[in-house]
């Protein structure tokens, strides 16, 4: 039906104006190089603090790969740990079986989460906001329990033991500082959100933001719903499995708890914090969320649950939006050059 | 195997219970609850506190568990909840995962995180036998039990002035209102009496299904599965569902445990793939 009409990218339009627009707002902006170069610079200017840093830049993809589906499509999702675990998975047992080289192992990981996420996608094309979530979930409850009972595979409840990871490209050993570990996982960070935002900021990035504003509306105008969100939820469970191959290639162990229902709870959390819809919201929600878990759990060791919860619900109660605008205020333009669209 | 069957029915029911209060909030007021399992729990920690520090029989518990978790619902409802109603699906979720666990925490360290024990009554222990079939006699209690409940919650929507007013407040607030209506009364009522099943169900399910600060997250999907697999235009639909979910379960546990969980979980895809509006309701 109305699917099938020509495609119309929204910015094949030749005039002059809205492209102009469009390629102004996908330009560089400093704060963004800024915000990059002092990523790097950590790697000089907090050498002891690199296993924080690794975590921080890993949760950081994470979260800007729940980023692609929640604030680009509008998907509602209550188990993306499924992608992260199975990443985390496969690059355990790829190395377990011979492939230890990381790179490979990371690509290849990616590529296996990509295709679970291909195949949960069409379920998440049908229904309602609470119908994807409940799907969601099952999904990432099914891989659980999955990873639990296959544990001749898995390890089971025990986690994979005997993850044994090679040099970078055979030269550059992982180390104990976790010099090595922040290089790998913020470079390919740094390469992953490069792409996101190439992808963003293409006709088909425009596309998704229009079918989240309105469905109907973008369908009639021959954006062909379906297709794209596929697309866009198999490109995340790419970035949401990677996430997961470094998590398993810096530590060299995976246990059940890279399936845990918290773990897609802290992403979406990271993403409160942080902002969604602007692809910086998972990488800064990541450090603020990380900084804020190691002072609490520092006070309240057993009930850093607690806190989580007790944020989660005054930020919703104030209003994100209210909330953030107070906080942000002193950095409103330094936001704006980031590209954040208030509304 | 009738006796398992039975079990299940067991089950079903309790499950119906403890989701009743969910299917009105989330089924038919559209607001979606996740924290529902928290005042389930919050009537099991009651009874278990009264029973086994006050020596308050067993019998009086499940009365007070439906008020202590009504008492509790009332006061959520109208200090936090009804600012949610008009929010989006994702605030309404992110919301009541954050109450999720601070639930958890908070019964964590009141209670310890160790699993809850009651011990039955006498009269309740033991099982009788019909014919070939032996029958639990606590499993008969809670079906007589959640039988009434359901038959009483039918009869007050259908047939009461409440379940009128509760049911033009749900199609129409604004018009309800404009009829006299008293819509925020009506659905804070609704939603205190919803958690005071809940805990109604949670005191009752203390022995069966256990009792555990993670309790809310752990059936969370359990209560998620009754109100959406069994839609969302009567409470006939969600006791089907609990039924269907509580007999499934128990049987695919007994009969092929090696599966575990994945019959209920692929059972609820296949059915939100197939019929995204839920198993019992009328084609959108």
């Amino acid at each position: 039906m109305l699917n099938k009409l020509p495609e119309q990218p929204a910015s094949t339009t030749e005039a002059l104006s809205p492209a102009a627009f469009l390629q102004a707002k996908a330009a560089w902006r400093w704060p963004e190089i800024l915000f990059w170069i002092s990523a790097f610079g950590l790697i000089l200017l907090l050498p002891n603090r690199h296993l924080l840093l690794n975590e921080i830049a890993i949760l950081g993809l994470f979260a800007l790969s729940l980023d692609l589906i929640l604030g680009y499509a509008g998907i509602v999702s209550l188990g993306h740990a499924a992608f992260f675990g199975v990443g985390a998975y496969a690059a355990g047992l790829l190395s377990k079986h011979g492939i230890s080289e990381p790179v490979t192992g990371l690509v290849l990981s990616g590529a296996i989460a990509g295709l679970t996420g291909f195949l949960a996608s069409f379920m998440i094309l049908r229904g309602s906001d609470l119908t994807r979530l409940m799907v969601t979930l099952g999904v990432a409850l099914i891989l659980h329990e999955l990873a639990n009972r296959l544990d001749w595979i898995t390890g089971g409840a025990d986690g994979l033991l005997g993850v044994t990871i090679g040099p970078i490209f055979g030269r550059f050993d992982f180390d104990f500082a976790g010099t090595t570990a922040y290089v790998y996982s913020l470079t390919t960070t740094f390469l992953l959100f490069l792409l996101a935002r190439h992808v963003v900021q293409s006709p088909f990035g425009l596309s998704l933001k229009a079918l989240k504003d309105n469905r109907l509306r973008a369908s009639t105008i021959g954006i062909a719903p379906n297709r794209r969100l596929i697309a866009i939820y198999t490109l995340a469970a790419v970035y949401a499995g990677m996430a997961g191959a470094l998590l398993t290639q810096t530590t060299q162990f995976v246990s059940l708890e890279v399936l845990d229902f918290a773990r897609s709870a802290d992403a979406l959390l990271v993403l409160v914090i942080g902002g969604s819809g602007y692809l910086y919201g998972g990488l800064i929600g990541a450090v603020a969320f990380k900084l804020m878990k190691d002072v609490l759990s520092a006070m309240t060791p057993a009930y850093w649950i607690f806190w989580m919860g007790f944020i989660l619900v005054i930020l919703v109660l104030i209003g994100r939006d209210r909330l953030m605008a107070m906080l942000a205020k002193p950095f409103v333009p330094l936001l704006r050059l980031l590209g954040v669209r208030r509304p | 195997m009738l006796t398992i069957l039975f079990d299940g029915i067991a089950y079903g029911m309790l499950l119906f219970v403890l989701a009743a209060g969910l299917a009105v909030t989330l089924g038919l007021m559209n607001f979606v609850n996740l924290a529902h399992g928290a005042f389930a729990m919050a009537g099991g920690y009651a009874t278990v506190v009264l029973m086994n520090r006050f020596g308050v029989p067993f019998l009086a518990c499940l009365p007070l568990a439906f008020l202590f978790s009504a008492a509790l619902g009332f006061i959520a409802e109208r200090t936090l909840y009804r600012h949610m109603y008009e929010r989006s699906h994702l605030d309404q979720v992110l919301f009541s995962i954050g109450l999720v666990f601070m639930a958890i925490a908070a019964t964590d360290y009141l209670m310890g995180s160790q699993q809850q024990n009651i011990r039955l009554p006498a009269w309740l222990q033991g099982r009788i036998a019909m014919g070939d079939v032996t029958i639990g006699l606590y499993r008969l209690f809670i079906v007589v039990v959640c039988g009434l409940m359901a038959l009483g919650l039918q009869w007050v929507l259908a047939k009461t002035r409440f379940g009128s007013q509760l049911r033009a407040a749900v199609d129409d607030r604004r018009v309800a209102r404009g009829l006299g209506i008293p819509v925020v009364k009506v659905f804070a009522i609704t939603f205190a009496f919803g958690s005071g099943l809940a805990g109604l169900g949670g005191a009752l399910g203390a022995e069966i299904v256990g009792l555990d600060p993670t309790f809310p997250l752990k059936f969370m999907l359990y209560f998620l599965i009754v109100v959406t697999v069994g839609g969302t235009s009567s409470l006939t639909g969600p006791l089907l569902a609990a039924l269907l979910l509580g007999v499934a379960d128990v049987m695919g546990k007994y009969l092929v445990p090696q599966l575990g969980a994945f019959i209920i979980y692929a059972m609820m895809l296949a059915v939100l793939m197939i019929r995204p509006q839920g198993l019992f309701a009328r084609g959108r």
